[in-house]
């Protein structure tokens, strides 16, 4: 049988991890793609993100890189002249 | 079945310059609304073509007006050629991928920018995506998908590049599988069982095919008669 479901990067996470994503996953159909945008999984995802935290900084994975953004700054690959569409 | 497709051959771009190293574009059409598209977004992984996918995670994630802003953190095993083996540490064989995402909800857009992290130097993968409606049917998600290829290592890097997008490619053709795969989970539950068993039917008729196939070769092999 095909696994349902993601492990996380830490184990001990995959219980927050599972938990977590049932209620965005209901949350994200059922209000925000509906225009209600309160986050009221936002409890249930900061304790999920502690574990994430803790499992990243033990696994030595290059923090100043995951928390660097690129998307919306100038630091996105620009497409080359002729390319577009 | 759904069938994707990749734009013709002429539409889909592909540049290389001494500066920005490889550069692709193509476009994805799903046919299946934006909101299916999002909502699948989320439950990509696992599907049959993500065993690459090791774990998967949400480092951060906040809304902002009708934006819902995330970071998702991805390992993935990384496999290496046989020549790249000098450049890649057999240490470094999972890859960490760190995906940015913005779901609009009013613009009914999502953007996700993906790269790796990690040994940029030897081959860096930037890939951009844009989900939108379908601007000529608007039950149909269109997704534009952009990726830059660069590697600096000295004398290697444009064999490098072309290994990267050539991966690239195969690896996007995956992905929309697994999307594809997940929509047909999701939405068309009674469907996608069929489809499941039809496909694990073939995958057995192809595996007794190749034994059978093989078990000749070998036959053949040992018949064959020595020089004297």
């Amino acid at each position: 049988m095909l696994p349902t479901e993601m492990n996380s990067v830490g184990d001990e996470c995959l219980e927050l991890k599972k938990a977590y994503e049932e209620c965005f996953n209901k949350w994200f159909s059922e209000k925000f793609l509906k225009g209600q945008t309160e986050d009221t999984c936002a409890p249930m995802f900061r304790v999920y993100q502690d574990c994430v935290k803790k499992a990243v900084k033990e696994r030595k994975l290059d923090l100043w890189e995951l928390e660097k953004s690129v998307l919306g700054t100038e630091k996105e690959k620009k497409v080359p002249d002729g390319s577009e569409k | 079945m759904k069938v994707t497709n990749w734009k013709a051959a002429d539409s889909s771009k592909e540049k290389s310059t001494a500066t920005m190293g490889k550069f692709y574009g193509g476009a994805v059409t799903y046919k299946w609304n934006w909101d299916q598209v999002a909502q699948a977004f989320w439950q990509r992984y696992p599907n049959p073509y993500s065993k690459h996918v090791l774990t998967e995670d949400i480092l951060s994630r906040h809304v902002e007006g009708n934006r819902l802003y995330t970071r998702r953190l991805m390992i993935k095993t990384n496999p290496v050629p046989k020549w790249g083996e000098r450049f890649i540490p057999s240490s470094a064989r999972n890859m960490c991928i760190l995906e940015e995402s913005v779901v609009d909800a009013s613009s009914r857009t999502i953007t996700t920018y993906t790269r790796n992290i990690a040994m940029q130097n030897v081959m860096n993968v930037e890939e951009k995506c844009v989900y939108r409606v379908n601007p000529e049917n608007n039950r149909w998600t269109v997704c534009e998908k952009y990726a830059w290829v660069t590697s600096s290592v000295f004398g290697f890097g444009s064999a490098i590049q072309a290994y990267g997008i050539d991966r690239f490619r195969k690896n996007a053709t995956k992905a929309t599988r697994g999307y594809e795969f997940v929509l047909e989970r999701l939405f068309m539950p009674v469907l996608h069982q069929q489809l499941s068993s039809r496909d694990k039917l073939k995958d057995k008729a192809i595996k007794v095919a190749q034994a059978a196939k093989d078990k000749a070769k070998d036959s053949i092999s040992t018949a064959r008669p020595q020089p004297s």
